[in-house]
């Protein structure tokens, strides 16, 4: 019997871990996989509420979910791409063309 | 019991794969734990009965994304970022927040946990049809929501196109 309260302590783990991931490091390809964590920890807890409601929005929400997140992966490696061509690096701190 | 056993393991391999995944000097390493991750992932849906969600899951996250993330990370110079520091300079002030928002978050999850009024609910015995429920909801009630997300991949395959592309005309 799992609670639906050990579903949602996992995804605030995850998403912490996520977050962490999006704020100390450098490489830029490390923080867009941060930022998939983060929207998995969203998907379990989506589907941990879908499951105790017994309803099948919560698993609807994350498909959009993981819709986003491939339109976003798509999106941000090719930034990234277009950056390194550019600039040959891929680290966050040294991406500061908009700083005047 | 045994449920609660595998969700156990799902959550420690879980949690660890994806420590690893923001603290490996390696961004190959670091895509290999994070396919790990979202299989834990993967894993977890289907302890809730998510069987679509379940195969969703392995064949975009593990089959599609992580394969386009693994070609940029091959394509973009990792011999370089392998000999420069793996954290920003503003790594205690970062992890102090995320410390902060971890504590906030398990506070108020502690202490209202009660008030979430989550009875446990006994489990009754799976939907037979999963795949055919999230079938009839995307495509009746959640109509326009699923052509705007259609609308949404199609902006950014183009996005994606002609960011990526050598010289715009």
């Amino acid at each position: 019997m799992i609670l639906t309260e050990y579903y949602i302590f996992l995804g605030t783990g995850l998403f912490i871990i996520g977050v962490i991931g999006v704020l100390t490091r450098r490489n830029v390809l490390i923080i867009l996989m941060s930022i998939e964590l983060i929207l998995n920890a969203v998907n379990i807890n989506l589907m941990a509420f879908s499951q105790y409601f017994k309803s099948v929005d919560g698993q609807v929400f994350a498909i959009f979910v993981i819709t986003d997140a491939a339109a976003e992966a798509a999106v941000g490696l090719g930034l990234i791409i277009a950056f390194f061509r550019n600039k040959e690096t891929v680290n966050a701190d040294e991406i500061d063309l908009l700083k005047w | 019991m045994l449920e609660l056993a595998t969700f156990v393991v799902l959550s420690v391999v879980m949690l660890v794969s994806a420590i690893l995944v923001i603290t490996r000097r390696n961004a190959v390493h670091s895509v290999i734990w994070l396919i790990v991750t979202l299989f834990s992932v993967g894993g977890i849906f289907l302890l809730q009965h998510a069987e679509f969600l379940f195969a969703v899951q392995i064949i975009l996250y593990v089959g599609g994304i992580m394969v386009l993330f693994l070609f940029v990370v091959m394509l973009v110079d990792i011999d370089v970022s392998l000999k420069q520091a793996r954290f920003a300079r503003q790594w205690p002030v970062a992890l102090l927040t995320a410390v902060l928002l971890l504590g906030i978050l398990g506070f108020a999850l502690y202490n209202h946990a009660q008030g979430l009024n989550l009875p446990a609910q006994p489990m009754t015995s799976a939907p037979a049809q999963n795949t055919q429920a999230v079938g009839m909801a995307l495509y009746q009630n959640y109509m326009l929501p699923v052509e705007i997300a259609s609308v949404l991949l199609l902006v950014a395959m183009v996005g994606a196109v002609i960011m990526a592309k050598r010289k715009l005309q």
